[in-house]
């Protein structure tokens, strides 16, 4: 009962800050993010070769796309 | 010619294939409610390293059509010529090519973005057929991209022999592998010169996932030594979780650094972690960019240099690629931007140079050429087994690439 209490609360929190949140980056405040020297990956064809060159002599492997980076400019 | 592969150091293309799933083009948008830029590019390769040559072209058109829509093809080509130190102990140096062929769209919905693409990877004994999914949405004013993925890999692998001195596949040895991805990665914006992201992807392997060709080394008697085939499990998991960030210096330059940590259930646990560094010059019409990658593990469970017996383990291997080690990479790119009056259509385009020099020091990997010889040769001062020097291995990588945007 009191985990399940303590869950609604958890909730209730977490959907009021949802609500709440405000970009604090504005769309106008993002021209250096929108700069092209921000892209993780300039030239994709570059980076995927030596990504293979990387995944083909090591043990490892997975999660480097990175997900990204640029801005919600447009 | 996977063999040839995994002795030059390179890993079943069950892998290879999968992560080339990405190389299609296709990466998760780093803005979902954003089609990538219209671009073509064609880049040269080279890589020269441990007596391996590997080179090609590879070409990549990206194109917008509608405003919702954006098809990226990619057509690549592995030239290899081998005689590194593993295929210079056990058999002949040898010279073979791959083609990579791939597709992929993305759609773009509101603030989402829906990807599919397919690769297929083509090679003399060893077929990889990919297909590829993913959804990114942005949310919170934008500040966050959220992103999943799913790949598929089918494999067929094969084994060359040669037959009436023609080399072709073993009629009485074919198998299979299947590998899967999910990955899911989270991109933020923190302040107005700093975004950070991160991934988390699991790889399951199923199947055949060893070498056709490469052998173990284990003793006969005090000072001798003979080989058997590796024994592999046929079925592989791992971890993969990544971090990185990019800050907006104040004076038009970007600094990045990534940290990567990897485990799976073969007990290899990876760390990697790279810094780079982006300043364009006059007048922006050059960008350079520094980069130093350093990578480490551990070995497997089942790698050993040289086994103490025949049969000494249910799983025995050794591949370098599953050996202790650690490796340093540094880099360098010029990129000159330019615009041609004449073609209004072209909105840009550059002429890119990048070269990586790589060193790899292993702790438990023997350079087996002092007890073994060469291509049958035996050296004329022999080292016993299992004392040898420890193998290096040092690699020059080249790109040479032209971008164009419209």
């Amino acid at each position: 009962m009191r985990i399940r209490g303590s869950l609604i609360l958890a909730l209730a929190v977490l959907s009021a800050g949802c609500s709440s949140i405000e970009p604090w980056v504005k769309p106008y405040d993002r021209e250096n993010l929108a700069d092209p020297i921000m892209a993780y990956t300039r030239a994709p064809i570059s980076q995927d070769f030596l990504d293979h060159v990387f995944e083909s002599r090591e043990g490892s492997r997975g999660a480097t796309g990175g997900g990204g980076g640029g801005c919600g400019c447009n | 010619m996977i063999s040839k592969l995994l002795n030059m150091g390179l890993r079943p293309f069950a892998i290879t294939c999968l992560a080339l799933g990405v190389a299609a083009g296709f990466s998760l948008p780093a803005q979902a409610g954003v089609l990538p830029e219209d671009r073509a590019d064609l880049l040269y390769f080279r890589y020269d390293g441990g007596g391996v040559v590997i080179s090609g072209p590879s070409v990549l058109v990206r194109k917008s059509i509608g405003e919702n829509v954006s098809v990226a093809a990619n057509y690549y080509i592995d030239m290899v010529s081998s005689a590194s130190v593993d295929v210079e102990t056990s058999a002949s140096p040898y010279e073979d090519e791959r083609t990579q062929s791939s597709l992929s769209m993305d759609f773009l919905h509101g603030k989402s973005t829906y990807s599919i693409g397919y690769v297929n990877s083509d090679e003399s004994d060893y077929l990889a057929k990919t297909m590829f999914a993913a959804v990114s949405h942005d949310m919170f004013g934008d500040l966050t991209t959220i992103s999943f993925s799913f790949k598929n890999g089918q494999n067929e692998v094969f084994r060359n022999v040669k037959i009436a001195d023609v080399k072709q596949n073993d009629p009485d040895f074919q198998e299979e592998s299947e590998t899967k991805s999910y990955s899911v990665s989270v991109s933020q914006i923190i302040t107005k010169s700093m975004s950070m992201s991160g991934q988390f992807e699991v790889i399951t392997d199923e199947g055949f996932l060893r070498s056709p060709y490469r052998s173990v080394r284990f003793f006969s008697g005090p000072d001798t030594q003979a080989t058997q085939s590796e024994i592999y499990p046929n079925t592989r998991s791992s971890n993969a979780a990544s971090v990185r960030a990019k800050y907006f210096l104040p004076y038009r330059a970007a600094v990045d650094v990534m940290y990567r940590f990897y485990t799976d259930t073969w007990g290899v646990v990876g760390q990697t972690a790279e810094l780079g560094y982006v300043h364009p010059l006059n007048n922006n019409k050059w960008i350079f960019e520094g980069r130093l990658r350093h990578y480490s593990q551990t070995a497997a469970d089942f790698y050993q240099d040289i086994f103490p017996r025949a049969d000494f383990a249910n799983f025995m291997a050794r591949d370098k690629e599953l050996a202790t080690y650690s490796a340093l990479t540094a880099g360098i790119t010029a990129t000159y931007e330019f615009k041609i009056e004449r073609f209004p259509w072209l909105s840009k385009g550059s002429l890119n140079f990048r070269y990586d020099y790589m060193t790899v020091t292993y702790d438990d990997f023997r350079d087996a050429r002092f007890s073994f010889g060469r291509f049958g040769i035996p050296p004329t001062t022999a080292f016993v087994p299992g004392s040898e020097p420890l193998y290096k291995l040092n690699a020059n990588i080249m790109q040479f690439y032209v971008s164009a945007y419209f």
